[in-house]
């Protein structure tokens, strides 16, 4: 029987295992150093701030490992020794047929002073949890917390900090929050949201030093603005990257993460890569060759398994899509929507933005041809189904914002903004469009 | 407004600890007259036990302490041992121990409370209600911008199973105990809500007044926590408006105005089999015997079991009833909305969910057909077995034990929804409905799931809601109940309760949208 490793057991690993056992009788080991079980990466943070308990984010309980023959090994893999098709763990090793490295992540950091000085952390591992767990009990304990790095696990980070008061300063490299993701209004509006949240946030910020006290405790941070804040936590959120070292004598390709290609195929035969260490040696449409996002370790899992199991396929991501939540303010996007920075040429922005709540639109499309490219909505949820639709028949922009209402999925009673958005449009392009009343023939009749 | 919140928490359990020892204080005293009027009511024949009371209570002073039912109860016993040797069936006493010790401090007790009615309920109730709005009212500023207000729920003693929640359980089944087997021990609380039942029926409160009462006081503070929590989602301001809505008005005023108006009392939406007397045979016959009114309630009662709630529950799923409408809903969703997250998720939970609620139904269908054939045939057995008996034991068993002591007594431990979830035979009719005949669906959105768990997390019916959002399926259970909280707690923005179409609402999914479209068809091709 054909031996399936996995090395990893995150969302990427999971899925591949999952769908592989579904479609075959194979031998299925994963090996993790980090948990016994798969839990959700994404709840870490709920769990701190007392949403949830650890065995919440569990999406299995714990007799499906066994019940699905699906073996699971708790150990770090030192090397991969594609030549004997084994893998060394610390103090055994495990023979594969086939190996799937899904490692994920670690978070980044940039060689500052003081990084490793205790009570620095990121946010990414179970333990890294724990630690915050320590490290930030209360806002006794920890006076204060510094966090490095505008993007969407600082925001995490901050929120989960405040949930139980601690004070947070909160330092941002960009001009504002995440802008070279989101386009200027939302960015801005999120920059509002942070502080109405009594998070001190600092833009333009970068720091220079954690310095230690006695014990080798981080005690402040300064930052290339000159100040020094002190603080008993700092939090390094500036991103992550590949967590890839232990191949660099493996001989399998390596870039940023291991290289493979559109089959997730290594550069070594019977080794494949997949979610967030993976790194495609060429974007897919506009997509980045490392994605590190839950959706596409997915997708990848997906992708995989029906590969390994004989119907060889493509890892072919469709419409991008992505979400996300900022404090209160849910984040959706379908498509496209660049940040001013990476925009093209032809991508223009129509932006609505509510005039009390944290609520806006930005919706990208082609100047020339108006072709509907891409929406982002801040605190009013979408239909996925309808997105990927109007997106695959390449809808102009008009129509999408005349169908709004079918592609609207907030909860039942919620007040709807489709015609305030449409009217601001008609004000700006002169225009005389009217909102299309909702269609559950249309909305439900997709395929 | 940390010190005000605090400050009602103290003023609430001052409230709470005068309404616990309400029972105990005072004293009651028998004379002649209030002896002969409880015999005469209890409709009393044998002058053995009036003889032997009449020694043991008239002009006696008893505590309120005093457990009087026992005392009555061997004498009754005594006395109809005697008459069934000497087989006086007329003499037998059919009478409670527990409703005679009830009836003779109901009109004989005295002291301070049955002579301070008003004082004594601004000092349980007026505290009470007082305490908590303080309690509750400055979240409005203390929980910050709304959005979902679920910090800290696992790192609290109340709300993570720790000391407070066992104290609550501990109130909270004691309350139903004397509720329902003790009644004697309620009557000082009758006093306190007696200037209320006046204005409204016009007779004195009896313990299930004080219930009802207490019902709506409670659902309304807690319906005021819960338009704080959750008033950024329009959705559940609007099934806490219905349910409050209807508990006071149709629960609780209505049955009480109809009394007054010489009919009979009745809650016009309390549906048959959660109603599960309504086919009792004095039902039939106090309905019958009512004329008009009566026979109206009949025809309404079966029409709604029969046409409404189905038809409802196909247009809506049944979430219509169990909140929006039900009163054990109404207070599941507010006295126990705190505790959503204790229902378990596991497998295991849903097997015997299934088992038992199931069972409960076959019981209580099997019981009316066995009181309907009573009823038609004039017979009091079934098969040789007793009707009466077979109501005795799905009273104390269904009626009191699991949906009044477990249903809500145990609210801290395992959640607020045991009763509609485990228990609650209408839960399980609709349940038929809302699976296989419905429109009702949880619609997942698309690929958006992110696995986290908040939605099986505050599932208060036990659902592993994120098994279906992880894979892309709609969430088409019978035991939804529609709360909508699901929903509320995403962080993605993935579920969304909704009435379509019934094609394709139950959709198998194996490879989530956002992947390869051939890959998608290929895998999802059933």
């Amino acid at each position: 029987m054909e031996h399936i490793v996995i090395i990893g057991n995150g969302i990427a690993g999971i899925t591949a295992a999952r769908h592989i056992r579904k479609l075959s009788d194979k031998r299925i080991t994963i090996i993790s150093a980090e948990s016994e079980y798969f839990f959700s990466r994404t709840a870490l943070m709920y769990v701190y701030m007392g949403h949830m308990k650890f065995e919440h984010t569990q999406p299995y309980e714990n007799w499906f490992w066994k019940k699905n023959r699906i073996d699971l090994v708790k150990g770090y893999v030192n090397n991969v020794d594609h030549a004997n098709k084994k893998v060394q763990l610390e103090d055994s090793s495990i023979s594969y047929d086939k190996l799937i490295i899904a490692t994920g992540s670690k978070p980044n950091k940039f060689g500052w002073p003081g990084q490793d000085l205790k009570g620095v952390q990121g946010l990414y591992s179970k333990q890294d949890l724990e630690q915050l767990q320590e490290n930030a009990p209360d806002n006794k304990t920890c006076k204060r917390a510094v966090i490095v790095g505008g993007g969407l696990i600082g925001i995490e980070m901050a929120e989960m900090l405040r949930s139980r008061k601690i004070p947070v300063t909160f330092l941002v490299r960009e001009n504002s929050f995440w802008n070279g993701v989101l386009p200027k209004g939302e960015s801005e509006l999120i920059n509002e949201h942070i502080l109405e949240h009594h998070i001190d946030l600092r833009l333009n910020t970068n720091l220079v030093e954690i310095i230690s006290d006695e014990n080798g405790r981080a005690k402040a941070i300064t930052t290339d603005k000159g100040e020094t804040i002190e603080c008993s936590v700092v939090g390094l959120t500036a991103g992550v990257s590949p967590n890839v070292d232990f191949l660099k004598e493996s001989g399998i390709e390596l870039g940023r993460g291991v290289k493979v290609n559109r089959l997730l195929e290594t550069t070594i035969k019977d080794i494949y890569a997949i979610g967030d260490c993976a790194e495609q040696h060429q974007g897919i449409d506009n997509r980045r060759p490392i994605e590190a996002v839950w959706y596409t370790g997915r997708m990848m899992g997906e992708t995989l398994a029906q590969t390994i199991c004989g119907n060889q396929t493509e890892y072919k991501p469709g419409h991008w899509f992505n979400s996300a939540k900022f404090l209160d303010v849910e984040y959706q996007t379908y498509g496209w929507v660049f940040s001013e920075r990476s925009k093209q040429d032809h991508e223009a922005h129509f932006h609505w933005r509510h005039p009390k709540e944290k609520i806006c639109i930005t919706v990208a499309y082609h100047k020339d041809t108006k072709e509907f490219l891409g929406i982002n909505t801040f605190g009013i949820r979408m239909r996925h189904e309808v997105f990927n639709k109007w997106l695959t028949q390449k809808k102009e922009v008009e129509y999408v914002l005349q169908y709004l209402k079918d592609a609207n999925f907030d909860p039942e009673f919620y007040k709807q903004y489709e015609t305030e958005i449409l009217a601001k449009y008609n004000a700006e392009f002169n225009t005389s469009l009217s909102t299309k009343k909702k269609s559950l023939k249309r909305i439900f009749n997709i395929a | 407004m940390k010190t005000i919140k605090y400050l009602g928490l103290v003023i609430f359990l001052v409230g709470l600890g005068i309404f616990a020892a309400t029972p105990f204080l005072g004293n009651f005293k028998v004379d002649q007259k209030g002896f002969d009027e409880i015999i005469t009511s209890q409709g009393i024949k044998s002058e053995i036990l009036i003889k032997d009371l009449s020694s043991k209570i008239i002009n006696k002073d008893f505590s309120s302490s005093t457990f009087l039912a026992p005392v009555l109860e061997d004498a009754i016993e005594r006395a109809n041992a005697t008459h069934i040797k000497n087989k006086e069936w007329g003499k037998k006493v059919y009478a409670t121990g527990d409703n005679m010790a009830a009836a003779m401090r109901k009109s004989s007790s005295y002291g301070f409370i049955p002579e301070n009615k008003g004082i004594m309920w601004f000092l349980t109730f007026g505290l009470g209600i007082i305490g908590a709005l303080l309690f509750i009212l400055p979240n409005i500023v203390l929980l910050g911008k709304k959005g979902i207000k679920n910090d800290g729920i696992y790192l609290q003693s109340a709300t993570n199973r720790g000391l407070v929640a066992w104290l609550v359980f501990f109130f909270l089944v004691s309350f139903y105990i004397i509720l329902y087997f003790f009644s004697e021990y309620a009557v000082n609380w009758t006093f306190l809500v007696d200037p209320i039942s006046e204005t409204l029926s016009g007779n004195p409160a009896g313990h299930w007044f004080v219930y009802g009462f207490m019902y709506c006081v409670v659902m309304s503070v807690m319906a005021v926590r819960m338009y704080i929590k959750y008033r950024h989602n329009m959705y559940q301001i609007f099934r806490t408006t219905s349910v409050l809505f209807f508990q006071i008005v149709f629960a609780f005023l209505i049955p009480e105005i109809m009394v007054r108006l010489q009919m009979p009392y009745y809650d016009f939406k309390n549906a048959f089999p959660l109603d599960y007397d309504f086919f009792f045979q004095w039902n039939l016959k106090d309905l019958i015997a009512n004329g008009g009114i009566g026979i109206f309630i009949l025809v309404w009662g079966i029409v709604l079991t029969l046409v409404i709630v189905p038809i409802m529950v196909y247009f809506f799923g049944k979430r219509w009833y169990c909140s929006w409408v039900c009163g054990c809903g109404g207070l599941a969703e507010t006295l126990g909305d705190p505790y959503r997250q204790h229902s378990s998720k596991s497998l295991f939970s849903w097997k015997v969910e299934r088992w038992l609620i199931h069972a409960v139904l076959v019981f209580a269908v099997g019981m009316t057909l066995m009181t309907l054939y009573s009823f038609f045939a004039e017979s009091s057995t079934v098969l040789g077995i007793k009707t009466q008996t077979v109501q005795n034991v799905y009273s104390l068993l269904i009626g009191a034990i699991f949906a009044g002591v477990i249903g809500t007594g145990f609210y801290p431990i395992f959640g607020n929804r045991v009763w509609c979830r485990f228990g609650c035979p209408l839960a399980a009719y609709l349940g038929f409905v809302q699976r296989f005949k419905s429109r009702f669906r949880i619609t997942t959105n698309g690929g958006q799931c992110i696995s986290c768990g908040n939605c099986s997390t505050y599932c208060e019916q036990g659902i592993d809601v994120r098994a279906y959002a992880q894979k892309g399926e709609n969430i088409v259970r019978s035991s939804c109940v529609g709360c909508g909280v699901c929903s509320a707690v995403c962080p993605r923005g993935v579920l969304k309760l909704e009435n379509g179409p019934e094609e394709g609402r139950i959709n198998p999914t194996e490879v989530l949208l956002g992947n390869d479209v051939d890959l998608m068809d290929l895998v999802n091709k059933k």
